[in-house]
Formats: C-alpha cells, structure tokens, sequence
C-alpha cells in the first residue's frame, strides 16, 4: 500500500467552459432555466424603460423654446427650456440677482473648506473643523443676511431653491453633532435626571413623525415667546430640523461609544484622566471615526427631509420648482414631469455620491481595523 | 456479505482535478478507501486536503475526474448527491450545531425529517449517542451553554444518529483549547476501534500513530505520499514529506 | 502579629474638599439642570397663557364637539361636513391606519421579494435589486409620492375611457373602482364557517405534528388547512343561497357611481410609501438571511436535508431572529411617513388636524394629539422589539 509519488502532476489550466467570460456568463446570468428567464425579463424591461427614457427625454424632447408654445404640442416629450429658464431660480431661489455673488462666495468657501474636510489625506483637519463649524457659519450668515459692511439686507423670504435646502440641511447637521453627542452621553450619564432627560428627548422626538416637529416648531413654538417676538419662518424651520437631527444623532454617537471597547475607558481612567479629559482626548476620536458613515447617512435623510418644509411654507429645492409649474409662460402638460425628472436626476446625483461616499469611508475604517 | 459487495470500497477517487477558478486546487488524486479503513491526511495548509473530503460529500464540485461513494457516483444529479449525503457524516472545524434548538433537537433533527423516523425512536437513538460520547445530561441544553469540545463531542454524536457508513473529518480538534482536545480524540478512538470507515485530516500525529491503517501526505494539491503509519512517521520516503514531519513533529 | 481591622472611612471627605467630592457634584449640577428647567418651563407657561389670551384663545379640547364644516374627500366610516371635529379626527385616524396597513402588506411582499433577488447567484436579478434599493432611497419620498401621482396617476384616462376589467374594475384618473360587496341574510353563515374552518386547520396542524412524532410521515397539513380556509366559508355561502350581491359601479354622467373607490391620492401614497420603505425591508432581508454562517447550511446538507428543508427548520428561524426588530422599526418608519398624506392631500391624521388647526387655531391641542397617537404607536413597537427580542435570544451561557 506504500505510496511515494515520483513526479509532479502537470499544473494545467481549467477546462474551457469552467472560466472566462462564458463560464461566468453560464454561472452568473443562465445557470437554471427559471433564472435565465428571468435574466432575460429584467434586461428586457430595463431596454423597454431605458428606451422609452431616452425617446422622451431625449429625441422627442423639446430643446430651445422661448415660452410653452413648442412644449405644448401633442406628443412632445420633456421640455427642456422650462428647465434651462427657472435653473437659477432653483439654486437662487428668489434671491436678487445684483446680490447673487454673495451667494457664490458663501458656495466656494463652503466647497473648499468641505473638500479639506472629507478628503482623508488633507493635513489640518482641526483647523479646517473649527473654520467650517464655527467661523463659516457666521460669515455665511452675513452674507446672506447682509446689515453689515453696507451689504443691502436679502429677508430670509427670499432665500430659496437649493440654498434654501442647503442652509437647512447643513445648519441642522452641524447644530445636531454637539448636540446629539450631548445628548448620548446624558443618555449614559448615571445621573438619573440628567439621563431622564436626554432618554425623554431622544424617544420623544424620534417617535413622532417629522412633519408634527415642524408644525410644532412653526406653529406651538411663537406661543412659548414673549408676546410679540414672532422667530423668522426659516429660522423655526431651523430649529425644528435641528431638533429632529440632534435625537437621531445621539442614537448613531451611541453606536459608536458602544463599539468602544471597556478597556479603553479602563486605561484612561487608570491614567488619571477626568471624565471629560477622557471624553475629549481618548473616547470622542475614537467614536467619532466610527459614526462617519452614520452622519453622513444622517446627513442624505436630512437634506431629503428639508422637502418637507414646502409644507408649512418654505420654498426649498422642491417647492420652488413646483412654484414654477404655475408659472403661466411654461405651463404645458409636460412641464410637471420634466420638472420633477430634472428634481429627481439632481437630488440623486446629491444623495448617491453621499452615500457612496459614506460607504468610502466606512470600507476605510474597517480596513485599519481588520488585523 | 458476498464477496463483491464486500470488495466495493467505501470512496474511489480517480484523477480528480479541481480548480477555484485558475489556481489548480486538487492535481491528479487517486486514492481507493476500504470499507473499515481508517485514513489520516495530513499537510501544509493550502494543499488542499479539506477540499478534496469536502469533495466527497459534494460539499465542493470537482470539475475533473470520478468520484465514487459507496458505489454512487457523484455527479451533478442531484439524487445521487443526496442519497451520498445520507450515508456519508461529517464534522466540522467549527461545529456547525444548530445554535436555536437543543442538543437533542441538533441530534433528532436529521433522522426526523430526512429519515422520516417517529420521534421517540429519533430521541432513543439520540441519548444512546450522546451516552457513547459521554454527555448524555447535556441532552435539553443549548449549544451555547457548553464548552467547545463538548459541542465538537455532539456534532459527533449527530452526523453519527444518520447511521452513516462513512464518516469525514475536517480539522475536528483545531478549534479547541488544548484541554478539550484529549476529550474529542478519545471518541474518535471509540469510534475508529468500532470499524467505522474514517477519512480524519488532522495535525493529531499520536491520533494517526494509534489509529490509522493508512497515513496520507498532500502538499500543493496533490497526494506526495502514503504509508502506514508505522512506515510513515518513522521513514519517510519523499523529501516534501520529511520536511513537513520535522515542523509538526518537534 | 495581630492585623489591625481596616475600617472603611467615610467617602465624603471633610472640610473644603467638597467639590471635589463626586456624589455632591452630580447632585449640584442635577440640582442646577432641574432648576433651568422648571424656570424654561413656567417661562413657556406663563407667556403662552398670555399668548392665547391675546388670541381670544382658551386651552381646552371641548373644541371637538364643534361643528367641523368642512368635507373630507375619503373616508372609512360614515361623516359629513356637520360631523364635528372629533369625528373628523377619528376618519383621519383611521385613514392613517388604512395606508399604514395596507402600505406596510405591500411594502413586506416587495421587500420579501427584493431580498431574496439581492441574494440571488445570477448577476442580472441581484443586480437589477440592487438598482432599486440605490435609485429609490436616492430621492426623497416627498418626491416621489409626487412623482406617483403625477406620472402615473393623472395621466390615466378620464372615467369614460377609463380601463376595462370585465366590465367591473375600472382605472381612470378618478381612481381604481371595484364592485363593492355586500353581505345579505345568512352570509353569517359563511362567517361562521371560516371560524370553523380556522380552528380545525389549528387542530389538523396538532395532529400533522402527533402523527410524525409518532410515525414519522408528513401529512401535508399547510395545503390542506388552505383548501378548508376557502373551501367551507364558500359552501357556506352557497348552501344560504349565495347571499352576496354586488353593487357594480356604473358610469353615469361623467363620473361612476356605486361599488367602491381607491382615490388617486390614496394610490400614489400607498405605491410610493410600499415602494420607498420596500428598500429598506429588502436591505434587512438580505441582511438577515447572509447573518447566518454559512457553516449551518453547510452542516445542514452534510446530513442530508433537502434546500427547502434546511431553509425552513435552520436558516429562516435563525434569519427571522435578525430581521424582525429592524422589520417592525420599518412598519413605525412607514407609519410616521404616511403623514406626508398633506402634501396630496389624502386626509389623514396630520392633514385633518392640520385642517381643523387652521380653522380652530387651536394648535397646542392638535399638536399634543399627534404626539399623543404617534408616541403611543411608536413606544408600543419599542415595546414589542424588546419583548421579541428578550423571548428570541440565542441560549448562552
């Protein structure tokens, strides 16, 4: 039964058929005939879908057109020039015109600062943190506002489009961070009534729909003030959206305490650290690398939710467009759906790259932690 | 028995050859097992050694070659790999038992509903297995109330309530704390002493000393060398096979 | 050498180390929170009193006996515009639970669906999956209920080109339009029959189990306890003469008439809410089903059990313990987005409180009812997830 073996079997390569680009079409798209078929009814719904789509938007479309007599021919397909004209109404809003470069410079800052931020190889995050935080913030406000260095006064009424989802959507982030964190250590805090607090918080916000935090923010709210004091509309917006994301926030900063192993409080406190020296320098980094994914995914719902303000009265992204559907020079029975195509397109080239982004990050942070 | 039937041998190999997409996984393999022989294989890591038992209850497809077991070959058809499966057992690295129901849910599961056999018969058969490998209170706990060799000890006891007539072992006791090895080999023995067909790979070389009829070396997917054991460990004819016993063996 | 006992000394050091003494901090700064607190709260009070003063306003919810005189466009049970404004709060309440329900049926079977297409092996049918989770959670559900409306809805056509199912379910741009069932003498009967029906398929189950248990054969009890779930309401039905007649909706004039109604507005909330919150259940899923090891499959086929099987008694029971408490947060999700009703205007919950706050001005009052009902529902599915989860741990030791 002794067996030695004298020669190398040949290394060969696999049989045809069991690799390259046959075998994997065999394995991955017709491996059963139930599954070939339904390979074959997805792609062929896809080319049905994507057909039609570009038949629409594309060859059937209307391109340049002064007013909706062009759009409004029977069988006509998107109307594009509806689009091109209220373009800068959308960004804008109803911001005047001669004033727009005030915007402008508040976008180009806010990218730079943005772009050091989110790039992990940029040096001087701390810096650039407490630039895009606390010092942007304040110079984009007077710009907008304008009352300062003889700027003419813009009312927040017409602050619009875009900027409008925008400035919702970054304030409430940037004021839901110190916030939630805030909030999540109180919820952990063995101080009963400081816990008390943040857990009523937390739940309560979190278990009502949006929508009723911003009535109550817009409507209950003026009836806490001082009699007389009536907020700005954007500014209750404001504050109902940061509300909203600071609850949801703390939750996603408790995840990541969590994932914080004991041992590194342990060693802190064996160091003689204080609780907040502990906070600051050991636990805080370290968790804050970790909900990077969650507040940028907080982040996609929040700049989703500021479509919502349309319904107590604000013209964001969302309602400025639909504001254009009365707009009687472009009223034609294709203007909606191209408008809403056009909103769609935009919103998903925003919340993608986000997103993808996020997963960026996350793949990032595991890679250092995977030994 | 008559003669032929007792002349099948339990698993034939014949130029087996596997790849995982280009890399030539399994080169070549022949290898006959007896009914009631008891096979140790051994090598580096990465010689494929757990593909090729896994190959034999179709746990991996090979793209080359026959495999026979029992005297079914294993194909595609898909009834043929299931009936292989009934009389084929297997342990595993990582013990795999059923972590949401009870030892003896782990144990009666496969006899109940692949077997069709009534419940009390399953159980009775069940607690005389857990008995066998020693842990016959455990019967109404949870897998994860007990150490790790004795889950490796009931994952024993469950492919074996299959009446299997071929058992395979992956690596049984390289999961376990030193402490809880003795304890998982010991029902080996048992079980090897009682005439099962055995196919183990393990690192256990005292384990193939005290039970194996045959010893078998594979490095980079082929098989380098088979022996008894008694040959085997004491000359080693190929020079893979030698360097490979002074690093395990010091 | 004797040991001298060690007493323990008090923990609050004595003299003016008091403030490094932590129990006294934590109560200081607890004293100083609650503090801030009852001031922000009585400031709150005070200036809203003053407040609805000025607005000739009084706290109070005898409001709701008021006379709402306003229509409501849908509604499940019997109101009018002389209803008062609690019945006007209670048809919105229960459309919520209509779209809520109906959403989250919908919603499951699309997620179901989609989760087990994103685990598919064939590229195509994950990939399409994959596409639809990426493209629908990219657009906010705002959006997107507009878009339903718009694209898909309106352009149906007008009642009277209306599509044609057998002549008894019309789609038009009003709506879908069924025949309405209506239940004469003796379809109790009938009812009383599926009861039957259902507590013998409880019982066929009980001795399908007995009997394997004892024997091992498999009598094939689900199939069975369907058949009798139809079959015994129908004879029922048939033996009182078929009390069951139709009001079939009939195109008068330029609208139908008769039988019953799923408006536009309900349409594109329930496609949009099922579709939108179909992404996250296919998420979860799929998320379920790959959490568990693929060693238990693998131990599964290693002794025998046919695909369906090891589905069945290994993997979903262990993939279910992962799915359901993120499965009911979604319910809650899609719940609390059926508020998005305002903006097309289907009348639920938000949209008539939001209604009668404008008309009453009482918003404190709206408001606190809202909470009052979404609190609830939401503190009632925490509830659940805990009790589910506390029933459904994994034994260890």
């Amino acid at each position: 039964m002794a067996y030695v073996r004298d020669s190398e079997a040949p290394r060969l390569s696999a049989p045809i058929g069991s690799i390259g680009a046959y075998a994997w079409a065999k394995d991955k798209l017709f491996p059963t005939p139930l599954s070939a078929l339904g390979t074959l009814a997805i792609a062929g719904l896809f080319l049905i879908i994507g057909w039609n789509l570009l038949d629409w938007a594309g060859i059937r479309a209307v391109w340049s057109a002064p007013d909706r007599e062009l759009c409004a021919v029977d069988g006509t397909g998107a109307c594009w020039p509806f689009v091109f004209a209220k373009f800068h109404q959308w960004i804008y809003g109803l911001y005047p015109f001669e004033q727009r470069w005030r915007v402008n410079i508040v976008y180009v800052l806010g990218i730079i600062s943005l772009a050091g931020l989110l790039i992990p190889s940029q040096p001087a995050k701390n810096w650039n943190a407490l630039f895009f935080f606390v010092i942007y913030p304040i110079i984009a406000f007077f710009l907008f506002y304008g009352g300062i260095f003889g700027l003419p006064v813009v009312e927040t009424d017409y602050w619009g489009g875009l900027t409008l989802t925008l400035i919702i959507a970054v304030t409430g982030i940037v004021t839901s961070v110190p916030l939630g964190i805030l909030l999540a250590l109180g919820r952990q805090s063995t101080m009963p009534v400081v816990k008390t607090l943040s857990v009523v918080f937390i739940e309560g916000v979190r278990g009502v729909p949006f929508i009723t935090v911003l009535f109550m923010a817009s409507v209950m709210f003026p009836l806490f003030m001082p009699p007389g004091v009536n907020p700005d509309k954007l500014l209750k917006a404001i504050i109902g959206g940061s509300m909203f994301a600071s609850a949801y926030m703390a939750e996603v900063v408790r995840g990541g305490l969590q994932a914080i192993p004991k041992g590194q409080y342990e060693a802190a406190q064996a160091l003689g650290l204080s609780y907040w020296k502990m906070m600051r320098l050991i636990v805080m980094p370290q968790a804050l690398k970790i909900v990077i994914p969650g507040i940028v995914n907080s982040f996609i719902s929040l700049f989703q939710d500021t479509s919502l303000v349309t319904i107590i009265g604000l013209y964001d992204l969302l309602g400025i467009v639909q504001a254009g559907f009365n707009d009687a020079k472009w009223k034609s029975p294709q203007t909606g759906n191209t408008g809403y195509l056009a909103l769609a397109v935009i919103y998903f080239i925003f919340c993608f790259s986000m997103s993808r982004y996020s997963q960026y990050i996350e793949s990032r942070t595991n890679r250092g932690l995977k030994r | 028995m008559t003669k032929t039937e007792k002349d099948i041998p339990a698993v034939e190999l014949n130029h087996v050859n596997k790849w995982y997409g280009q890399f030539h996984v399994l080169r070549d393999i022949n290898l006959n097992v007896a009914k009631g022989e008891r096979i140790v294989i051994c090598g580096p890591s990465g010689s494929g050694k757990s593909t090729l038992i896994r190959c034999i209850n179709r746990l991996e497809e090979h793209q080359q070659g026959d495999i026979v077991v029992d005297g079914i070959p294993l194909t595609g058809n898909l009834k043929n790999i299931d009936d292989v499966r009934r009389e084929v057992g297997m342990v595993f690295q990582h013990f795999n038992l059923f972590p949401h129901l009870t030892i003896l849910e782990n144990l009666t599961l496969a006899p109940i509903w692949v077997r069709k056999t009534p419940k009390a018969v399953a159980e009775a058969n069940a607690m005389k297995y857990l008995t066998r490998v020693k842990i016959p209170e455990q019967a109404n706990k949870y897998p994860g109330q007990l150490s790790g060799g004795q889950q490796q000890r009931v994952a024993i006891a469950r492919a074996l309530c299959m009446n299997p007539k071929i058992m395979l072992f992956d690596e049984p006791t390289s999961a376990l704390d030193p402490e809880m090895i003795k304890e998982v080999l010991e029902v080996m023995v048992d079980l090897a002493e009682g005439g099962m067909t055995m196919l183990c790979v393990t690192h256990e070389m005292a384990f193939a000393r005290q039970v194996a009829d045959r010893v078998i070396f594979m490095d980079e997917g082929q098989i380098v060398e088979e022996n008894s054991p008694k040959e085997f460990f004491t000359n080693p004819q190929s020079p893979r096979t030698r360097k490979f016993l002074e690093q395990i063996l010091h | 050498m004797s040991e001298t006992p060690i007493t323990p000394t008090s923990n609050t050091a004595s003299g003016g180390s008091w403030f490094y003494n932590a129990r006294l901090r934590g109560f200081v700064s607890q004293a100083v929170v609650l503090g801030l607190l009852a001031w922000s709260l009585y400031a709150i009070v005070s200036n809203t009193q003053i407040n609805l003063q000025r607005l000739n306003q009084n706290f109070g919810f005898d409001f709701l006996n008021k006379a709402a005189n306003f229509d409501i466009l849908s509604s499940l049970i019997s109101y009018s515009s002389s209803s008062n404004y609690g019945r006007a709060l209670l048809v919105g309440f229960w459309n919520t639970l209509l779209v809520s329900a109906s959403g989250i049926l919908l919603a499951t079977l699309i997620g179901f669906v989609g989760g087990v297409m994103r685990l598919s092996k064939n590229a195509v049918v994950s990939g399409a999956a994959a596409i639809y989770v990426d493209f629908v959670r990219s657009v906010p559900l705002l959006l997107q209920i507009f878009m339903w409306y718009a694209l898909v809805l309106k352009p149906l056509p007008g009642p009277r080109q209306a599509f044609n199912f057998f002549n008894c379910i019309f789609i038009s741009n009003r709506g879908i339009i069924a025949p309405r069932p209506e239940f004469g003498e003796g379809a109790i009967w009938a009812l009383a029959l599926l009861i039957v029906a259902l507590i013998a398929s409880y019982f066929l189950h009980n001795y399908a189990k007995q009997k394997q248990a004892l024997t091992g054969e498999r009598i094939p009890a689900g199939w069975l306890s369907l058949a009798m779930i139809v079959a015994l309401p129908a004879v029922g039905l048939f033996l009182a003469g078929w009390p069951l007649s139709w009001d079939f909706p009939s195109l008068t004039g330029f609208n139908f008439s008769g039988g019953m109604t799923l408006i536009p507005e309900f349409l594109a909330l329930l496609l949009a809410l099922s579709v939108y919150t179909g992404t996250f259940i296919t998420e979860i899923v799929r998320a379920g089903i790959q959490s568990v090891n693929k060693g238990q499959t693998e131990a599964s086929q290693a002794l025998g059990l046919e695909s369906g099987q090891a589905l069945r008694l290994v993997v979903i029971p262990q993939a279910l313990r992962v799915i359901i408490p993120p499965l009911a947060n979604q319910y809650l999700n899609l719940t609390k987005n059926s508020t998005l009703a305002i903006a097309i205007g289907f009348p639920d919950l938000v949209a008539t409180g939001g209604t009668i706050l404008n008309q009453s001005g009482k918003a404190i009052e709206i408001v606190m009812i809202w909470m009052v009902v979404y609190l609830s529902l939401s503190l009632g599915t925490s509830a659940f997830m805990n009790w589910y989860n506390s029933r459904m741990k994994l034994v260890t030791r």
